[in-house]
């Protein structure tokens, strides 16, 4: 039966990938039927349209860090249900299903690793974790992320990805906001570099805290980008949304963002930008 | 004490009613105060037995009830030499969010607050207390100034949120909060916020970092505000009354998980049944407060503050 167990842990292997597993991926942009292969291979991003598709906490370290550099942190600190949430659904069993749908505690990878050499200290949002959602846990990580660049003297770099402050964690989540932007401010005062990246989407409480404040403040393109969400703003001004609205492309234009940069440059423009400052 | 205008509370009926019944006597010239004696310890003692049974939900209704006293009005009774001050020199100005140099007990200061209109136009030019970008970069603006001049920075809280829409998107609505987050927590100057009625999420934050921060006893403070939050959940506001008790938004939730440092009593019935009332406990609380924070030396009140900020959280491992 040595056959048998080996098949079985094949499959398990493939369950855990936070990208379709299918052979072909019809891409969201274009519609073009895409070969999985080689999607991976151009970092999830269709070779046609050039539209990103959403990938893992786990596959932008992959993405930026030097092989072999990357220290994970942090891993054990995982939320306690401060509120006792219970809505339509308990928030104990949505932090249930997300651990055991990404196999980690929370929605933040963090660590410390090197970009081309430079040593950097970086949190990862992950929106498969309650849509990235920011509770105690998560600006707990980020903030230590920028404590780590502040005590060590290192750039630091958050990949942000997330609906906004997590309402399950009430005020909690909301004072995150100050939490992380505090740190922020000591960095700016140490004459330190943070670099704030955005992917799709960054929106609310994470939008209005640490990642509209970094020195740069990079997009991926077309990432949703915004305050107020789209259902919200329709509702209240009743009136139809320009297209591109809270787009990359928008903001770029509006003046919130220094470069959109596609992610298979995200390496080479995050290391040539640290260069001038360290 | 005069009956508060209404619309009134489901709540508050039986107390209105009552007060009516006891006004009317008054009226006749044969009866005086001493013969309504019991009628008026009768309201007392409903108005304290209605206080110790008040859902979240119905402090929600009390921080939006008409009458509440809204920033202009602490500022007008609480302070003396109030001048305006407008703009973000940016882009505009905006009433949602009024700044203005002060004296509070003979000490200037620097005060702030979202402003709700009392009628429907001035609710409308004040655009309901929901303020844009160029409120929240005007009140960083005097916060700078108020750094530069060493006054201490007053800010009154009383918003259901910053303004979503498309110029305040367009015109960078999380960067003006996220900026004024960042900014506050390291002034040079000591920092109150006081939560007077409602507290929604960016746009109450944006103004709310501090070195205290003090809540009214029917004020709310919270992510989101709970009809949204039952909309997002269900689609509708139905669930609006018991979110409000999950969400803890209350000033005694608050106050239990550590977010506010002091709950500041209201008059009997809420502050719209007794506004002089509550301008003498505020200027008694702030007093107090102000008095404490102006003792620290500028390093020690930002170390503070920092680390106040910053171990806000609650988690494990």
């Amino acid at each position: 039966m040595e056959w048998f167990r080996k098949a079985k842990s094949g499959i398990g292997t493939l369950i855990k990938r936070d990208t379709p597993v299918d052979l072909w991926v019809k891409c969201d942009g274009c519609k073009e039927i895409l070969y999985r292969k080689e999607l991976a291979a151009n970092k999830y991003v269709c070779e046609h349209c050039g539209f990103h598709f959403r990938i893992g906490a786990n596959d932008y370290v992959k993405l930026l860090m030097d092989e072999g550099t990357w220290q994970v942190m942090d891993t054990n600190l995982r939320s306690t249900d401060p509120l006792k949430f219970t809505a339509k659904k308990k928030y104990k069993d949505s932090l249930h299903d997300a651990e055991k749908n990404t196999g980690a505690h929370s929605g933040v990878v963090a660590g410390i690793g090197e970009i081309k050499g430079i040593k950097t200290s970086m949190a990862v949002m992950d929106f498969r974790f309650i849509g990235g959602s920011m509770g105690s846990v998560e600006g707990e990580k980020i903030a230590r992320v920028l404590k780590r660049g502040l005590q060590m003297k290192i750039p630091s770099i958050v990949v942000a990805a997330s609906g906004g402050a997590r309402m399950q964690e009430g005020s909690l989540s909301l004072m995150q906001m100050g939490k992380t932007s505090a740190i922020i401010a000591q960095l700016h005062k140490a004459g330190l570099p943070y670099i704030s990246v955005m992917t799709n989407p960054t929106t609310g409480g994470v939008t209005a805290s640490f990642a509209m404040l970094g020195d740069i403040n990079i997009a991926e393109p077309g990432a949703l980008i915004g305050f107020a969400g789209e259902r919200v703003i329709r509702e209240t001004i009743r009136q139809n949304l320009p297209p591109g609205f809270q787009r990359a492309e928008f903001l770029l234009e509006k003046g919130m963002l220094d470069m959109i940069v596609p992610r298979k440059q995200l390496k080479d423009t995050l290391a040539s930008v640290l260069s001038h400052f360290i | 004490m005069p009956i508060p205008k209404g619309p009134h509370l489901e709540f508050e009926q039986p107390v209105v009613e009552l007060s009516m019944k006891i006004e009317d006597l008054l009226k006749n010239s044969e009866i005086n105060a001493a013969d309504v004696k019991d009628l008026l310890a009768k309201k007392d003692s409903l108005q304290k037995k209605i206080a110790s049974k008040l859902s979240a939900w119905n402090r929600v209704e009390l921080s939006r009830r008409s009458g509440r006293p809204y920033t202009l009005d602490y500022v007008q009774h609480l302070f003396t030499d109030f001048t305006e001050l407008h703009g973000d020199r940016y882009f505009g100005d905006d009433p949602a969010l009024v700044c203005g140099l002060a004296r509070f007990n003979g000490q200037s200061v620097m005060v702030m607050g979202h402003q709700k209109g009392k009628d429907t136009k001035e609710s409308i030019r004040r655009n309901f207390g929901m303020a844009h970008p160029e409120g929240y970069r005007k009140a960083l603006r005097c916060m700078k100034m108020a750094e530069k001049f060493h006054l201490p920075v007053i800010t009154l809280i009383d918003t259901m949120g910053a303004y979503p829409g498309i110029g305040a998107e367009e015109r960078g609505q999380a960067e003006a909060i996220a900026k004024n987050i960042m900014e506050m927590s390291v002034l040079r100057v000591p920092i109150l916020c006081i939560v007077i009625g409602e507290g929604a999420s960016g746009g109450a934050i944006g103004i709310g970092i501090g070195d205290r921060l003090l809540m009214l006893e029917n004020a709310w403070f919270g992510v989101i505000s709970p009809e949204s939050c039952s909309a997002i959940l269900w689609g509708d506001s139905s669930k609006k009354m018991d979110l409000s008790e999950t969400m803890k938004i209350t000033a005694a939730d608050l106050f239990e998980l550590k977010i506010i440092d002091r709950i500041i009593r209201e008059p009997l019935g809420g502050a719209h049944w007794d506004p002089e009332q509550m301008y003498r406990i505020l200027k008694g609380v702030l007093t107090e407060e102000l008095e404490a924070l102006n003792k620290l030396q500028v390093d020690a009140l930002v170390e503070k503050r920092l680390n106040k900020v910053t171990s806000i959280g609650q988690f494990a491992g």
